[in-house]
């Protein structure tokens, strides 16, 4: 049997990737230097919800590829959890065949305008890229070109729809529409069967839709990359709560073989401080969700959205640095990052922190909230905050953050998002008993298949995983497909 | 898309509509809401199912007009249909045979209250209803509340119908008289917390179901969030019913009013283009 190392070597002794290696020295390729993106002026972004980064030009594109060396090994894949081809999509741009390079993305990755831009690149194929690895240079800007075949493709009016196989009639379930179960619908229509989407929001996509502001993320590209889904033929159903509006049970005997569960972590977390549930104090879902998934910011829709002059963030993640800097483009004077830890142990990219920072977000880090105190209608206005310091290190590997008695002090607030994190959404597993969950409410499965404790229902993304990456959710979702793919197999074999 | 199949005026200010949901129709049981959206501009609500058909394949929504959404629904006509209804949601109501089951519901509280009324009746309880309004006018479903009680009391502020005084007075009447097991009330936040502290005097076990502020209705947002028995709760996936003594009324009627500035001055200019 051929595997994945033998196509992608065989791949790469095409005539057009040999002659493509041989036209330039590797000595002239390292020697250029890693392309900037073009970027918004952060004292006019920070007043818009237009994108940050405004991509690659053909020239920048074509300049950066030649960087990548095509190599025997190309450890960048390992970083993937996708898998995508990545020498070779590059080597197309390269090539100038953006088109090409954007049909060899979607081979493997149904979202890749999406992954272009909120993967998290530097830890992933970038980090295990040959420039890092053995050069100590930057590495391959692996994310700004594929974004840049994505859009490339999306602009140009010629968007290819991956071929799929015969029908093979059978139907299987997705439930939640965010990557994970894209990334699934996207395999499995592809291999013939009869995909269905369920979606409890009325919008298709998720925490892409809901959770990922339009000035990272428009909503109008992950529109573009779901319309290609529903063209391979997977069908979309909104309003749809599997578990309430119908049950995994009805829904077998409306024919369907098997599930995927990727229903997200749904549940904001607090940190049950005296004062929280004061008015104003949301939580980043709340929050995010009024202005991306609402928009509320906008004056001709119903939704409103309290954001004040002084916002206070709690947290380091991404989404927290989502809700900062979309407090700063709601109109604060200013915005806070308020974090119990120092800014080396954020779990944000290091592109958001930038980001934020040159926006004018202020970085309260080694500081947490103790109390928050309101006026007479119950608005918040201010937060009693306690200054830590590091300790030894957690679990987690990262040093303790331990509080400095008699540090606390007031700040000045009218509006707080506690970004903390989310636990997993209980609507699926409270609505299956056999389902067997962890302590922290998340969904149990075998590693290899992402099969749960219930036969034909896979599982992945967030409400597997309890809080991590689109990318982290896709790679999941393919994997379930591929494990979902041999159980119906074997299914089928047995009847 | 649902459609709205049937439409009827219960008072100046209070609409009931029929809506067309097959699949919410034969799942939601007594307690359970849905989420409404008019259109594609418009905000997720939440109201609670007061009646539905599964072989109709349609739910009953009691609406008041309060603000830009429930005027606006209020307006909508036999035919119009709204963009999205999703559900059901929340825990339906736990109905067993307690024995007497007092029910209170004031103003448009009396919807919601009416199918739970109903199932505590089928399952063989002896129930006692209080329903309460400002004034005659306002007092709604009493003919179907009448149907599935085996006492009905209606109480109106200025005693322009039934008695006069508030619903807790005719909630007195009742557990002066008799052994109740167990009280279920729903209405606005006030009366709910005196309807509660009324039942604590007598030991009544009692529950209230509770209509916050929602964006999601799934758990996602965390807007909805109350004290119970000092613990914060989600009024959508931890609800809508709680032990009514251990509520945090006035933390609940505090977060009520979260946007109330801006939906009266969301409201006044929609009604300046509506009376043009």
């Amino acid at each position: 049997m051929e595997t994945i190392s033998d196509i992608l070597k065989s791949e790469r002794q095409q005539a057009w990737r040999d002659e493509l290696r041989k036209s330039m020295k590797a000595k002239e390729r390292t020697s250029i230097p890693r392309v900037k993106m073009p970027e918004q002026d952060p004292h006019v972004r920070n007043k818009n919800h237009s994108e940050v980064n405004l991509g690659l030009t053909d020239e920048m594109a074509i300049k950066e590829a030649q960087r990548c060396l095509d190599c025997v090994d190309p450890t960048c894949i390992t970083g993937c959890p996708v898998g995508i081809n990545i020498p070779k999509f590059i080597k197309r741009i390269e090539q100038g065949e953006f088109l090409e390079s954007a049909k060899t993305l979607k081979e493997t990755n149904a979202l890749p305008a999406v992954c272009g831009r909120v993967c998290p690149q530097e830890v992933q194929c970038e980090a295990n890229c040959f420039y890092v690895q053995k050069l100590k240079k930057d590495p391959v800007a692996i994310g700004f070109l594929e974004r840049f075949a994505a859009d490339y493709e999306r602009n140009s009016g010629n968007i290819s729809v991956p071929g799929v196989d015969n029908k093979n009639g059978i139907k299987v379930a997705v439930i939640g529409s965010g990557p994970a179960g894209l990334a699934v619908a996207g395999d499995m229509i592809k291999w013939g069967y009869d995909v269905t989407v369920f979606e409890a929001l009325h919008e298709i996509g998720g925490v892409l839709k809901y959770g990922i502001p339009e000035f990272r993320l428009p909503n109008e590209i992950v529109d573009v990359e779901i319309d290609n889904l529903k063209q391979m033929g997977v069908k979309f159903e909104t309003n749809f709560i599997v578990g309430t509006t119908a049950t995994v049970d009805d829904l077998r005997k409306e024919g369907f073989e098997a599930f995927f569960v990727g229903s997200g972590a749904g549940l904001p977390k607090f940190m049950n401080i005296p004062g929280e549930n004061y008015r104003r104090i949301f939580s980043s879902n709340e929050y995010l969700t009024r202005v991306n998934l609402m928009n509320a910011a906008n004056p001709d829709y119903d939704t409103p959205v309290f954001s004040g002059k002084n916002v206070a963030v709690i947290g380091g993640g991404n989404t927290a640095m989502d809700s900062v800097r979309t407090s700063k483009r709601l109109g604060a004077d200013r915005s806070m990052i308020i974090y119990r830890r120092s800014i080396e142990e954020m779990p944000a990219r290091v592109e958001e922190v930038k980001h934020a920072q040159e926006e004018g977000v202020e970085f309260m880090n080694l500081n947490s909230p103790v109390e928050y105190f309101a006026d007479e209608k119950g608005n918040v206005n201010k937060m009693l905050v306690q200054k830590m310091e590091l300790g030894e290190p957690d679990s987690s590997g990262r040093r303790r953050p331990v509080p400095l008695e008699g540090s606390e002090y007031e700040v000045k607030v009218d509006t707080v998002v506690v970004a903390i994190g989310v636990s997993p959404n209980p609507l699926i597993p409270a609505s299956m008993p056999e389902l067997e969950v962890t302590d922290w409410g998340t969904i149990k499965v075998d590693k290899d298949t992402m099969q749960s404790s219930v036969e034909g229902i896979f599982a992945g993304g967030d409400i597997v995983r309890g809080g991590a990456t689109v990318i982290l959710a896709m790679g999941d979702g393919r994997k379930a497909a591929k494990g979902m793919h041999e159980y119906l197999k074997s299914k089928v074999g047995k009847k | 898309m649902n459609k709205i199949v049937e439409k009827e005026q219960l008072n100046n200010n209070v609409v009931k509509l029929v809506i067309h949901a097959p699949r919410i129709a034969r799942k939601r049981k007594a307690g359970h809401f849905v989420i409404v959206k008019i259109n594609k501009k418009g905000e997720r609500i939440p109201l609670t199912i007061a009646d539905a058909d599964a072989a109709k394949g349609t739910i009953t929504l009691v609406i008041q007009k309060v603000g830009v959404t429930s005027h606006k629904l209020s307006l909508m006509e036999e035919g119009d249909s709204l963009a999205d209804v999703v559900g059901p949601l929340g825990h339906a109501t736990e109905i067993y045979k307690a024995g007497t089951v007092l029910c209170a519901g004031g103003g448009v509280g009396v919807a919601p209250l009416l199918p739970i009324a109903r199932a505590f009746k089928k399952a063989g309880n002896r129930v006692l209803s209080v329903i309460a309004a400002r004034n005659r006018d306002l007092i709604i479903l009493e003919d179907e509340m009448r149907e599935c009680s085996d006492e009905l009391i209606i109480m109106t502020d200025d005693g322009s119908y039934g008695k006069q005084g508030l619903v807790t007075h005719g909630m007195e009447e009742i557990l002066d008289m008799v052994k109740v097991n167990l009280a279920v009330t729903i209405g606005p936040a006030i009366m709910m917390k005196f309807a509660s502290m009324t039942t604590k005097k007598y030991n009544v076990p009692t529950i209230a179901s509770l209509n916050t502020i929602m964006v999601d209705g799934t758990g996602m947002c965390g807007a909805c969030r109350v004290s119970v028995d000092g613990k914060t709760r989600f009024v959508c996936v931890d609800g809508p019913e709680f032990d009514a003594h251990k509520i945090d009324y006035d933390e609940m009627i505090m977060r009520l009013g979260a946007y109330e500035d801006m939906e009266r001055e969301a409201y006044e200019k929609y009604l300046e283009t509506v009376s043009k």
